[in-house]
C-alpha cells in the first residue's frame, strides 16, 4: 500500500507483540453502526506516473504567465524568482520539519526566521516584525484586533479607506463582525485615487480606534501619509498601513519612516510563486512598545548553557497554546516556508538587487501608461503617483478583453465588480516580467 | 538516519558538539559592501524619477550584500541544523508527521499551478477550479459531511470560520447565544478561536476513562450554549465513545456540535464524523493529508458542514455549470471572506495529489497501520513508562514521567535526551490534564524497525534516569546548541539583528 | 522557606504589609518558586481600583501565566517601577524589593480573611504534603505492579 511499509509478516509480528489477532479488534469498541457506514467510497489509488499525468492534464487547462501576457496585479504579482530560492526551500530539512518547539534541533528554521524578521523590519522601516501570518488580508484583520487590545474601550471605531484592497476590507469586516463593540466605517477616495483626507479629518474623533490605508493602495497609488498620520496623532487613533506590493518599499518611503503604528502587508511578491494567490504570507510589523500585543510567532535571540548564540520562539505566553482563551490570536500553524522563501530571495537580491528590479518596474509601468493613454483608446484613471500599477478607463471593457484574449493577453483587472463608480475601470500592472515587446503588443491590440 | 546506539552515548563528549559546525553568522554579519547575488542588465532610467521626491527612500539600510554561492552555503548550513521527517523519526502527538510525498512537490511546481493568477477570469482557470471542486468532493466523502469550503489557511482559521458559521446560523434562528463548551483536553486553539468569535468558554472535564460523558455536558448545556467543540479521537488518543449521546444533548437544546478534525488520521475507514452527530468540522491538510509542515506552515484548514449550514459558507463557492466551473459570490447569507483569493492553493494541490495516490483503500489502510504502530509503541513502552490510560489507543498514546520523577528526571529531560539518540521528541506537556504528558504519534509511514529503535532509545533513557540521572537532566549533549535560556529571551526580547550587536560577537 | 511575621497571607499566595490604611502587596516565596523564572509582570495603573479576590495583574514565566489576585480592595497608590525592566526581582526578593503594588484600602475588614505567617506556613506545608502523598500512593501502586 502506498507509503505504508508493513508487510504481512510485519503486521503478524506486531499483532502478536500487542496480543491482538487483527487490527480491527483495536477499534471494536466503536459502535457497529458507525463502523459499517465508514467505507471511503473513492477510486483506488493511482501510480505515481498516472497521478503525474492526471495533474499535468489539469494544469494544462490554466492560463499561465509563461503562455499568456498577464498584466495582473491587485494583490498578487508576477515577479522574477531566482532558482536558488526553490533550491533552498525544497530542502527537506526545511520543508518537512515541524514548528520549532525543540529549539536545539531547529536552529536552521529559527535563525532563518530571525533573519526574516530583521529583513522585514529593514524593508518597512519598522521596529519589530513577527514570523508571518496567513496572508495580507489576515494581517490587516489581525492589525485591527491588535489595535483593539491596545486602545481603551472608549475607542472602537475603525476607519478603513475604500481604496484598500476590497478582499482585505471584506476579511477585516468578517473578523470584527463577531465583536459587538467594533464599528467599521469606510472613507472614500478622491480624484487622485488616494484616500479623501478631508473626509477622514471630519470622521476622526475621540472614539476612533485606528485608520487603515493601503500603501500603495489597491489602485496602485502611493498615498501621502504625512497628513493622514498628523490627523491620527491629533485624534489619538492608530495608523495601520497595508502594503500588498512590498517591491514598492525598495524605492518608496517605508511606513516606519512616516511613523505608522502597525505596518502589515502581503509578502508574495518577494520570492513566492503566484500559485493562484496562496500559499504566500502576511508580514506584520509594529512599533517596539506594542510588542507584547503582537499576534503570531516571534523568534528571539538568546544563549545556550555554554554561552553560544542561539534562537528560540519567545513571548509565547501571548499565544494560544498557553494563554488559550486570553491569547492575542488563535494562530498556530502559519506560513513559515513561504517566509523562508522571501528570506532567501531578499538575501540573494540584497541591497542593490531589489532596488534595481523595483526601478525596472517603475520604468516599464510608467512607459506603458504613457503609451496606452497616448493611443487614445484608454483614458487616464487616477492622477496620483504610482509604483507599478495604475488605473485606466475604457469605453467597452468586454470588447477589449475579448480582443486581448485572442492574442493571449489579459490586459488587467476589471474594477466593476468592486468599484461600479469607476466606469470602465481597468487596473493594469506592469512588472519586470512583462517584456517591452509584450507591452507593445498590448498597446497594438488595444488600439485595434 | 542519525540513530545512535546507547553505548555510543553513555558519555557525552565535547567532540560530539564541536564536530558540529561552529555557530553560523547571520546574513548581516557576512558579505561585503557592494556585493550582490543577483544580476539584471541595466535599463534606461526613463520613468525612474516618476516617484516624487517626497516619497522616495534611500537605500535599504542593513540589507545583506552577499554573493550567490555565499547565500546558498548560508542556507544549506542552516538546513543542516534542523531535524526533519526525512532525516529523523518525528513522533509528535496530534501533529501526524507522516511522509510528505515528493510527487506532491513536483506537481505543485507545474507552471500550470504555480504561475497562475487568481484574478484571471474563470474560463482561464478551469483546471484549477476542477481540482478544487474534486478535492471538495473527496473531503466530503472522507468526512461524511455535506458541503465544504477550502478557504481557511490553517486548522485554527478553520475553527474560527466554523464558529462563525455556527454564529451566523444561530443568529438567524433567533440569537447567536453566548457560550461554547470546550473539554479540558482541547487544543489551545479551541478556546482561543471561541474568544475571537465573541463567545465565552465553558470548560468541562473528561471523566476517569478520559472521555466526555453525557452527564458532564448535561450539567452545562442550556439555551445560552451555541456549540460544543470536541476532538475525536481526543488528545489522549481515545475515541470519544459517547459522542452521539453527547451530540443529542446539545442538539436537543438547539446547539451545534463542532469537531476539531486534527486527529482524522485515526478515523479513515473506521468512523465518519458526519455520521456521529457532527454539524461542523475542520480538517488539517498538513496533518492527515501529508502536506509538508514547512517548519511552521503553510497548511490548510478546510471547513465542512451539514446542509443546514451551507448558506453561510465563505465566498466564493465553486459551482459546476454543465461542463464549466464557475465562481459564485451570490451567497447573501455567507459569513464573508476569511482570507484573500482561494486559500492556500499550493497546499490544496498537494492534498489532492495525495488522495489520488492513496484512493479509498489506501486511506483506510493508512488509518489501520497508524493504529497498529501506535499500539505497538504503547505496549512496548508500558514496561518502562507510566501509561496514562491502560487500554488500546487510537493513533497516539500518552505516557507520563511519574516513574522517572522519583529520580528527579522530568518529561522535559527525557525529551532532550531523545535528541541525543537522533529522534525528535514526542509532544510534551500536552494535553494539560495529564501531568508531564508525553504524547506519541508514530503515523503509518514508519517501519517496525524504526519503532524498535525508538523503543530501544526510550528504554535506555529510562535506565539512564535510574542509574545516571545527571546525563538525562543535562541533555542534549550532541546537538549544535545545548539548552537555551528562554527566560532571557522573554525578559529582554531581541527580535532582530541591529548593527550595534555585531560588536558583541 | 521564609514566612515573615509582620505580613498577612492569602490562599492565592499573595502577601500583604499593612501600614495604617495602606497595603503593600506582592506574591510569596512559595508562589515565585512554583512559577520559575519570571519574565514579565503585568501591573495595573496608578489610580485604578482593585477588588478583593479579583485579579489585578499577572505574572509570566516562560511557559505559564498566572493571575495575581487582590487580597484586599482599594485604589492603587503606587506600582513598583523596578518590575517592568527587572521582573526577576520577584524571584530574588519576593517580600522586599519584589513588592508589586501599594493600595489605599477601602475596607479594613478585608484583613479578617487573611492568614498569619504561622497559618500560611501550615497551609503551604499541607499543600506540599498533599503532593507528596499523591506521589507516595503512586509509588506504592507502582511497586505493587512490579
Amino acid at each position: 500500500m502506498r507509503y505504508t511499509p508493513h508487510t504481512p509478516s510485519d503486521k503478524a509480528q506486531m499483532l502478536r507483540a500487542i496480543g491482538f489477532d487483527s487490527v480491527e479488534e483495536l477499534y471494536q469498541h466503536i459502535p457497529q453502526m458507525v463502523r459499517e457506514r465508514a467505507r471511503i467510497d473513492l477510486p483506488d489509488g493511482l501510480s505515481e506516473l498516472a497521478v503525474g499525468r492526471r495533474l499535468a492534464a489539469l494544469a494544462s487547462k490554466n492560463a499561465t504567465a509563461s503562455d499568456w501576457s498577464l498584466f495582473l496585479g491587485g494583490g498578487i504579482y508576477h515577479h522574477f524568482i531566482p532558482s536558488a530560492v526553490d533550491a533552498i526551500i525544497s530542502r527537506s530539512e526545511f520543508s518537512t520539519s515541524y514548528t520549532p518547539y525543540q529549539p536545539e534541533v531547529s536552529q536552521g528554521t529559527l535563525q532563518a526566521l530571525f533573519e526574516y524578521q530583521t529583513l522585514i523590519c529593514q524593508l518597512t522601516g519598522m521596529e519589530v516584525s513577527n514570523a508571518g501570518v496567513y496572508d495580507g488580508a489576515a494581517a490587516a484583520a489581525e492589525a485591527v484586533l491588535m489595535s483593539r487590545r491596545i486602545q481603551p474601550a472608549s475607542r472602537r471605531r475603525v476607519l478603513v479607506s475604500r481604496a484598500l484592497h476590497p478582499q482585505y476590507r471584506a476579511v477585516i469586516s468578517t473578523y470584527v463582525k463577531n465583536l459587538d463593540d467594533v464599528r467599521v466605517e469606510e472613507i472614500p477616495f478622491e480624484a487622485s485615487g488616494a484616500t479623501d483626507v478631508e473626509r477622514l479629518a471630519s470622521r476622526l474623533n475621540d472614539r476612533s480606534m485606528c485608520v487603515v490605508v493601503g500603501y500603495p493602495n489597491f489602485f496602485g497609488v502611493i498615498e501621502d501619509l504625512a497628513p493622514i498620520l498628523a490627523l491620527c496623532a491629533g485624534a489619538g487613533a492608530q495608523l495601520i498601513t497595508v502594503t500588498t506590493e512590498p517591491f514598492a518599499l525598495a524605492l518608496v518611503k517605508p511606513p516606519g519612516s512616516w511613523g505608522a503604528d502597525i505596518a502589515v502587508g502581503e509578502g508574495q511578491s518577494l520570492g513566492v510563486s503566484m500559485t493562484l494567490g496562496g500559499p504566500a504570507y502576511g508580514f506584520f510589523t509594529c512599533q517596539k512598545k506594542f510588542v507584547r500585543n503582537i499576534p503570531g510567532r516571534l523568534v528571539g535571540e538568546t544563549v545556550d548553557t555554554e554561552g553560544r548564540r542561539g534562537f528560540v520562539l519567545t513571548l509565547a505566553t501571548r499565544e494560544q497554546h498557553i494563554r488559550r482563551e486570553k491569547a492575542t490570536s488563535n494562530i498556530c500553524t502559519s506560513q513559515t516556508l513561504c517566509a523562508l522563501a522571501s528570506t532567501v530571495f531578499m538575501a540573494l537580491l540584497g541591497k542593490t538587487g531589489l532596488r534595481r528590479l523595483a526601478e525596472v518596474n517603475v520604468a516599464r509601468a510608467h512607459e506603458a501608461r504613457d503609451r496606452l493613454v497616448g493611443q487614445g483608446k484608454l483614458e487616464a484613471g487616477f492622477t496620483g503617483p504610482f509604483f507599478n500599477e495604475f488605473v485606466l478607463r475604457a469605453d467597452n471593457l468586454d470588447d477589449l478583453f475579448k480582443r486581448c484574449a485572442a492574442e493571449k493577453i489579459v490586459p488587467g483587472v476589471a474594477l466593476g465588480q468592486w468599484y461600479p463608480e469607476i466606469k470602465g475601470g481597468l487596473l493594469i500592472c506592469v512588472t519586470e516580467m512583462n517584456e517591452r515587446e509584450e507591452i507593445e503588443r498590448l498597446v497594438r491590440t488595444i488600439s485595434g | 538516519m542519525s540513530e545512535r546506539k546507547s553505548s555510543d552515548l553513555s558519555e557525552p563528549s565535547q567532540a560530539n558538539r564541536k564536530s558540529q559546525s561552529a555557530a553560523p553568522r547571520l546574513l548581516f554579519e557576512s558579505g561585503s559592501t557592494g556585493r550582490s547575488g543577483f544580476y539584471w542588465p541595466a535599463e534606461e532610467a526613463k520613468g525612474r524619477t516618476a516617484i516624487p521626491a517626497a516619497f522616495r527612500r534611500d537605500e535599504i539600510a542593513g540589507f545583506p550584500e552577499l554573493g550567490e554561492l555565499e547565500v546558498l552555503r548560508h542556507f544549506t548550513g542552516l538546513s543542516q541544523r534542523n531535524f526533519a521527517i526525512e532525516s529523523q523519526f518525528y513522533p509528535l502527538g496530534s501533529c501526524t508527521m507522516k511522509y510528505n510525498p515528493k510527487i506532491n512537490e513536483v506537481v505543485a511546481r507545474f507552471p500550470g499551478f504555480a504561475q497562475i493568477h487568481p484574478l484571471a477570469s474563470a474560463d482561464l482557470l478551469q483546471g484549477a477550479l476542477e481540482l478544487l471542486y474534486e478535492l471538495e468532493r473527496m473531503l466530503l466523502e472522507i468526512s461524511g459531511m455535506e458541503q465544504i469550503s477550502l478557504q481557511p489557511s490553517a486548522g485554527a482559521q478553520g475553527e474560527l470560520t466554523g464558529l462563525m458559521l455556527i454564529r451566523a446560523y444561530l443568529a438567524e434562528q433567533g440569537g447567536p447565544r453566548k457560550k461554547i463548551i470546550v473539554p479540558d483536553t482541547a487544543h489551545g486553539t479551541n478556546p482561543a478561536s471561541s474568544t475571537l468569535c465573541g463567545y465565552d468558554v465553558v470548560q468541562i472535564s473528561s471523566n476517569a476513562q478520559g472521555v466526555i460523558d453525557q452527564a458532564a455536558v448535561e450539567k452545562v448545556m442550556d439555551e445560552e450554549v451555541a456549540a460544543l467543540m470536541i476532538t475525536n479521537p481526543n488528545t489522549l488518543g481515545l475515541f470519544e465513545k459517547n459522542i452521539e449521546a453527547v451530540a443529542q444533548v446539545v442538539h436537543a437544546r438547539g446547539g451545534l456540535v463542532y469537531l476539531d478534525g486534527a486527529n482524522l488520521n485515526a478515523l479513515m475507514g473506521i468512523a465518519k464524523p458526519g455520521h456521529m452527530g457532527v454539524d461542523v468540522l475542520h480538517l488539517n491538510l498538513h496533518k492527515t493529508f501529508s502536506t509538508p509542515h514547512g517548519g511552521g506552515g503553510p497548511g490548510a484548514g478546510p471547513v465542512a458542514v451539514k446542509e443546514r449550514l451551507s448558506d453561510y459558507l465563505p465566498v466564493p463557492r465553486i459551482v459546476k455549470n454543465g461542463g464549466q466551473f464557475e465562481l459564485s459570490e451570490d451567497c447573501p447569507k455567507s459569513v464573508g471572506r476569511v482570507r484573500s483569493f482561494f486559500g492556500n492553493f499550493g497546499v490544496l494541490v498537494r492534498a489532492y495529489t495525495y488522495i489520488l495516490s492513496l484512493g479509498g483503500h489506501g486511506l483506510e489502510e493508512a488509518t489501520r497501520m497508524a493504529l497498529l504502530n501506535a499500539n505497538y509503541l504503547r505496549k512496548k513502552l508500558a514496561k518502562a513508562y507510566q501509561i496514562a490510560y491502560d487500554e488500546p489507543c487510537m493513533h497516539e498514546c500518552i505516557f507520563t514521567d511519574r516513574l522517572q520523577h522519583k529520580h528527579g528526571v522530568s518529561t522535559l529531560d527525557i525529551a532532550k535526551r531523545l535528541l541525543d539518540y537522533g529522534f525528535h521528541p514526542p509532544t510534551i506537556y500536552f494535553p494539560l490534564v495529564v501531568s508531564g504528558a508525553l504524547m506519541i504519534e508514530p503515523t503509518e509511514t514508519e517501519t517496525p524497525e524504526t519503532l524498535d529503535s525508538f523503543i530501544e532509545a526510550m528504554l535506555a533513557i529510562a535506565r539512564e534516569a535510574k542509574e545516571q540521572p545527571e546525563l538525562v537532566k543535562n541533555a542534549p549533549h550532541s546537538t549544535p546548541v545545548s539548552r537555551l535560556d528562554e527566560a532571557r529571551a522573554a525578559r529582554k526580547p531581541v527580535l532582530r539583528w541591529e548593527p550595534a550587536q555585531a560588536e558583541n560577537k | 522557606m521564609e514566612f515573615p511575621e509582620g505580613l498577612r497571607y492569602s490562599k492565592e499566595h499573595e502577601w500583604v504589609l499593612v501600614e495604617g490604611t495602606t497595603a503593600t502587596i506582592g506574591i510569596t516565596e512559595f508562589a515565585q518558586e512554583e512559577l520559575g523564572d519570571i519574565v514579565y509582570v503585568e501591573l495595573p495603573d496608578v489610580g485604578e481600583k482593585v477588588v478583593k479576590d479579583d485579579p489585578f495583574g499577572a505574572v509570566e514565566s516562560v511557559k505559564a501565566v498566572s493571575d495575581v489576585y487582590a487580597p484586599v480592595s482599594g485604589a492603587v497608590l503606587e506600582i513598583n517601577d523596578l518590575l517592568p525592566d527587572n521582573p526577576e526581582t520577584i524571584n530574588d526578593d519576593p517580600y522586599g524589593d519584589g513588592w508589586m503594588i501599594r493600595v489605599e484600602m477601602s475596607d479594613m475588614d478585608d484583613l479578617k480573611d487573611l492568614m498569619t505567617a504561622e497559618e500560611y506556613a501550615e497551609y503551604v506545608q499541607k499543600q506540599k504534603d498533599d503532593e507528596d502523598e499523591e506521589e507516595d500512593e503512586e509509588e506504592e501502586d507502582d511497586e505493587e505492579k512490579s
